[in-house]
């Protein structure tokens, strides 16, 4: 049985203009140690499925799913009194801006602290003895004299530490970050992700990882699901989902990457931008932008099986070619041999 | 060699901050000793964390503030901060398109201001000259009387670039324009940059942080630490051959989007030091692991041929 289980989730939100579908169907699991990743572009709703698990979302968001699960027991169905029992305990968040999610009015050491005091009961001496266990476990030089420092006395880097530090506190079995490395420098990113996985390995924690970056994908996750406009496009591990993406609109996303290109040439890039709220297409929502689109795309679309990623697509990519198209598949087929 | 549009000689910016009422003021030295040629049609990328002083180079190419010592040439003529004459020939693109347009201008009107600020052309000029510019930068002349509100992030930096291009400058101060962007609109962008290099002969000062990107547009690269030039070169050099361990170690930093490809990476220790009380020696010296007392005693100059100079004792 999967740690988190998370079946055709649905987020909408009430705008003045009409109901906004963050989140589309989302379906997701993550196994006890295990790190998923969810990449997408911004739009693609990989944060608000997780704050939707959090419960950290405004009370304008109507939240619907099947089944959202964590450890057995049904988050839907408890009352939020119970759900902060497991908020911050035994799932625990990091997020992408380290400098403002930290109180800039109280220490370091009440911050921890106060995570301590609620979930584990621990006195003042134990907590302060664990707070610096943690800090020193994240890799922060003299921690004793770190627990007295003010969120600003501190660079990015160090922050994000903290931030990991409250996090793991009270030894979660799953940890969310949500592009923890974005705001951070490129040295500190690297230090971070190492830092992030070595925990992970030693805690055996279950990871899900947010982020936009197929490089950070590349070098932590292993399973990777891919989210466009607020629905799953496609889910697979990670070696798989880089030799053969089985989604138009991953593969087109990989090939965009400067990296893969030849330096100095031009880069493939995918035509328009994210659908919002009032253009939303009618059946593939990639169906615009893509190169392989019908008739058949703009009416519906199928969900492939797990052997093809699950993708969300009439004509799922094997090998680059599109299978079943009703004209390119010889043609590219041919051109490939 | 023709001659370079955009030349720096030891270019240095302090900056005083004040530290209270009792304590002397402090000296921040920004950029210190940055000595470069730019020439048309070329792109000189710009590398380094925060604190570099990556974009403190950008404020003294642009006009913005006078250098503290050293001098820029601007086409071959001495550049000061007064002196209209120079400024249109040096444009900037910033990095966030959703701060950088005045929402409550039209697209028209941010287009047109530099014309009327710097021209004499009637307003049927400046109509078919804003135009020409929006095709040319993948926008419609039906765009015109729009708000920036309603164009996507991807829009918004193609007209930021246009209203960049409006004096046909000669160089092209590029301040991460794309690192605010996502990924598939990052591609297009770049295009689009290419694209006009190409056809208007510009020359690009690329300020990044994201090697991919680098790597991809950049014919030189300068790698930047604490103010000071660490590493610089063509990129075909700096990238197979990093000499500075610090450019060895951004290298191995940047995640490459590869799963199978599985690479040693440098692990920095620490971080980017103060820069009010940079260490002795080389800056990079308290985080570098082949540091030894040399490293601590004397900054090391800056050295090497043609294709590449490297301001280290003890290169890789």
């Amino acid at each position: 049985m999967s740690l988190l289980e998370i079946k055709n989730l649905t987020v909408e939100f009430e705008t003045s203009s009409g109901l906004f579908r963050a989140v589309d169907g989302v379906s997701l699991s993550c196994d006890k140690g295990e790190i998923l990743s969810i990449v997408g572009e911004s739009g693609s709703g990989k944060s608000v499925s997780m704050l939707a698990v959090m419960g950290l979302l405004p009370w304008t968001a109507k939240i619907t799913a099947d089944r959202m699960a964590f450890d057995g027991k049904d988050l839907l169905k408890m009352s939020p009194r119970q759900r902060r029992k497991i908020i911050g305990k035994d799932i625990a968040m990091i997020f992408q801006e380290p400098m403002s999610s930290l109180n800039p009015c109280f220490t370091v050491g009440y911050q921890l602290g106060e995570t301590l005091r609620f979930h584990m009961g621990l006195g003042r001496a134990a907590r302060r003895q664990r707070s610096i266990e943690l800090l020193r476990l994240v890799g922060i030089p003299a921690p004793e004299d770190r627990l007295s420092n003010y969120p600003h006395q501190m660079s990015g880097g160090m922050s994000q530490r903290v931030m990991i530090a409250m996090a793991l506190a009270c030894n979660p079995k799953l940890l969310i970050a949500d592009e923890p490395t974005t705001a951070l420098d490129v040295t500190i990113q690297a230090q971070i992700l190492d830092l992030l996985v070595r925990l992970q390995k030693e805690h055996g924690m279950a990871l899900v990882l947010i982020t936009h970056d197929m490089g950070v994908v590349a070098e932590t996750a292993e399973r990777v699901q891919v989210q466009y406009a607020g629905q799953k496009v496609e889910e697979q591990p990670v070696k798989e989902l880089f030799r053969d993406p089985h989604h138009p609109y991953t593969a087109a996303l990989l090939s965009s990457l400067p990296e893969r290109a030849t330096v100095g040439g031009r880069l493939p890039s995918i035509p328009g931008v994210v659908p919002g709220q009032h253009d939303r297409p009618t059946g593939c929502l990639f169906s615009p932008r893509c190169t392989f689109a019908t008739d058949l795309c703009r009416r519906s679309v199928t969900l492939q099986p797990p052997s093809l990623g699950s993708a969300l697509c009439n004509y799922p990519l094997v090998g680059g070619v599109p299978q079943n198209h009703p004209g390119k598949t010889a043609a590219l087929a041919e051109e490939r041999a | 060699m023709s001659e370079p549009v955009l030349q720096g000689k030891d270019l240095s910016r302090f900056y005083s901050v004040k530290r209270g009422m009792f304590k002397p003021e402090a000296i921040v030295r920004a950029l210190n000793g940055v000595t470069f040629e730019l020439h048309s049609g070329k792109t000189l990328a710009v590398v380094g964390e925060s604190g570099c002083g990556k974009s403190t180079l950008a404020r003294l190419v642009t006009m913005i503030e006078d250098p503290s010592a050293g001098s820029l040439l601007i086409d071959g003529k001495p550049a000061h901060v007064g002196d209209k004459s120079l400024r249109s020939l040096v444009q900037i693109v910033f990095q966030n398109p959703y701060g950088s347009l005045n929402p409550r201008q039209k697209v028209g009107t941010i287009l047109e201001e530099p014309l009327v600020i710097n021209t004499r052309d009637d307003a049927a000029t400046r109509r078919r000259k804003v135009e020409e510019m929006m095709t040319k930068v993948g926008l419609r002349p039906e765009h015109y009387d729009r708000y920036p509100h309603m164009f996507s992030g991807g829009q918004r930096q193609r007209i930021a670039i246009a209203r960049a291009l409006m004096l046909r400058p000669k160089v092209l101060v590029l301040d991460e324009p794309v690192s605010a962007l996502d990924l598939s609109i990052q591609a297009q962008v770049l295009n689009l940059l290419m694209d006009l290099q190409k056809e208007m002969g510009l020359a690009y000062l690329f300020i990044s942080h994201g090697l991919s990107v680098v790597r991809h547009i950049a014919d030189e690269v300068m790698v930047m630490y604490l103010g000071r030039p660490v590493e610089m070169g063509t990129a075909e050099s700096v990238f197979a051959h990093p000499k500075h361990p610090y450019t060895a170690a951004l290298l191995s930093a940047t995640p490459m989007a590869d799963p199978e490809g599985k690479r040693e990476r440098i692990q920095l220790q620490g971080e980017l030091p103060s820069p009010l009380k940079p260490p002795a020696g080389c800056p990079f010296n308290p985080r570098c692991w082949r540091a030894t007392e040399e490293c601590r005693q004397a900054m090391p100059p800056l050295e090497g041929d043609e294709a590449q100079q490297f301001a280290c004792y003890h290169p890789l």
